[in-house]
């Protein structure tokens, strides 16, 4: 089960699953919303339009400004899920309106890459 | 998180639209953090400053809300793009700099001290022990809680300045006085700026929180700030104590191979095509150190040194400025090497530089290659 919503809203869409936590400041495109870390578990893959799937935000507190620009920019996932939230994640989705959710830990185990779900 | 009756209000508009958004950020990150409250704030510093980070959207949603917001408390704010006395050197086109300036006077209408700083604990008087404030910068938010002993969520860019525009913040974790439940042992004999600097990477990515780290004494000012900026770059961790007797769950060492892990992940060269000094940025005392490692010597290459306007200003007044400018550096206030628009694929191919917060933005964001060394062994290679 969802254990916490932060942002609200309802999505369905395809599970885009990282397996390390994300520094948006670092390593996310804010145009494209394409990974260009070339050492990030999702390096060349395109958020957009995805249920980015993530443990945690890490590093910079200005890749909140990162999250509200992939929104301007239309390259934002369509909603956010994680492990847990940090004020970077929260603070971006929050004024961006983009949904973020925090999953318990089975929830999070079982959603799987590529998985089409709906949260919300 | 409750919220006072007050707050309610302007959560649901009632006090403006630009309260609203900042107690709509509040909320989120206080739920995120499980607050049970808001709480007083003394100062905040704001990043989001730099038109390279933020962009076109950033710049416009800070034109936006300084329309009807107004700072409650002091409020210091990050490094900005360029510095305008040498932005003419570096080719920045009319857009950037127009947009780097609307963002300058959003701040400027909200009330902002502009002191452009990544390091507002060396240029401000700290207030004193467990005042709460709220930092954005993460190096900043981890300086103030380990060193400055205030109390500071490490907050994010919009949560800092929601709390600038509310005077509040959440009442989350780092406000508290938990112990750390991670433990790191030094292992490195002999550490310089940089073994810190890796230390803290390290630290980041495996601490959640807070941690402890065992095995260190005292550290100098260069060693906590290389130390605070790679932990903030690298995780959430916000915060460590210096513990020979921690009573942390899990511990962890900190040997050779773990360090060398970090060093291969972030150096990507054996030399540079110039040099950076300064993420965070060069405070006084490392100023008049560097000016006297100098002597007598000049950089072969071109040296950047970013450092605040008011440290530049007295390092004129007493000489090291000009020291500094002999030996061939480039002295710049107001910004800082950490995703500078200054330095890119137009200008080198790579950068040597000791900070690990500088590396991995400069790899990251402006695709350079990064060649890491301690300041002392940069003097060596680096001059004659």
């Amino acid at each position: 089960m969802t254990l916490k919503t932060i942002v609200k809203g309802k999505v369905t869409g395809k599970v885009l699953k990282s397996s390390q936590p994300i520094n948006f400041l670092g390593s996310v495109d804010k145009k494209t919303g394409e990974i260009t870390d070339k050492k990030h578990a999702l390096f060349g893959k395109k958020i957009a339009d995805s249920i980015l799937v993530f443990p945690n935000g890490i590093g910079s507190s200005v890749g909140a400004y990162t999250i509200y620009s992939l929104k301007s920019n239309n390259s934002a996932p369509a909603a956010m899920a994680c492990q847990k939230a940090d004020l970077t994640v929260a603070s971006g989705c929050a004024l961006a309106n983009i949904p973020l959710f925090i999953l318990s830990p089975d929830e999070y185990d079982s959603m799987k890459d590529g998985d089409e779900i709906s949260l919300g | 998180m409750e919220l006072t009756k007050d707050e309610e209000k302007s959560l649901n508009g009632e006090h403006g639209e630009a309260l609203q958004t900042a107690y709509r950020i509040l909320s989120a990150t206080g739920e995120a953090t499980d607050a049970e409250k808001l709480v007083p704030i003394h100062w905040a510093h704001v990043s989001g400053v730099n038109y390279n980070t933020i962009g076109d959207a950033g710049e416009e949603f800070l034109a936006t809300i300084s329309k009807n917001a107004k700072f409650k408390v002091r409020t210091t704010v990050n490094p900005m793009g360029y510095d305008k006395d040498s932005v003419e050197k570096f080719g920045l086109d009319e857009n950037f700099i127009q947009k780097q300036e609307s963002i300058r006077e959003s701040y400027k209408k909200m009330g902002v001290t502009p002191s452009f700083s990544c390091i507002p604990y060396e240029i401000y008087d700290m207030p004193q022990e467990a005042t709460q404030v709220a930092f954005a910068e993460t190096n900043a938010a981890i300086y103030a809680n380990s060193v400055g002993k205030l109390k500071t969520n490490k907050e994010s860019a919009f949560s800092a300045l929601a709390s600038a525009i509310t005077g509040k913040s959440p009442y989350s974790d780092l406000r508290k006085d938990d112990s750390p439940t991670m433990s790191i042992s030094m292992k490195i004999s002999d550490p310089n700026e940089l073994t810190f600097g890796l230390l803290g990477y390290f630290a980041g990515k495996v601490a959640d929180k807070s941690v402890a780290i065992s095995g260190v004494k005292n550290l100098d000012k260069r060693c906590n700030k290389s130390l605070c900026a790679s932990m903030g770059t690298s995780g959430t961790c916000g915060k460590f104590v210096l513990d020979d007797n921690s009573n942390a769950s899990e511990k962890v060492d900190f040997d050779e191979k773990e360090m060398q892990k970090v060093y291969d992940e972030l150096n990507t060269t054996e030399s540079g095509d110039l040099i950076t000094l300064g993420s965070p940025q060069l405070g006084l005392e490392e100023m008049n150190d560097l000016a006297s490692m100098l002597k007598g010597r000049a950089f072969k290459k071109r040296c950047l040194i970013f450092c605040p306007r008011t440290i530049q200003e007295q390092a004129r007044h007493m000489g090291y400025a000009g020291q500094l400018e002999s030996a061939g550096c480039e002295l710049m206030s107001d910004c800082c090497t950490c995703l500078t628009p200054l330095v890119t694929k137009k200008d080198a191919d790579s950068v040597t530089t000791n900070s690990i917060k500088g590396a991995y933005y400069l790899k990251n964001s402006n695709g350079l290659d990064v060649n890491l060394k301690p300041l002392s062994e940069i003097v060596r290679d680096e001059t004659s």
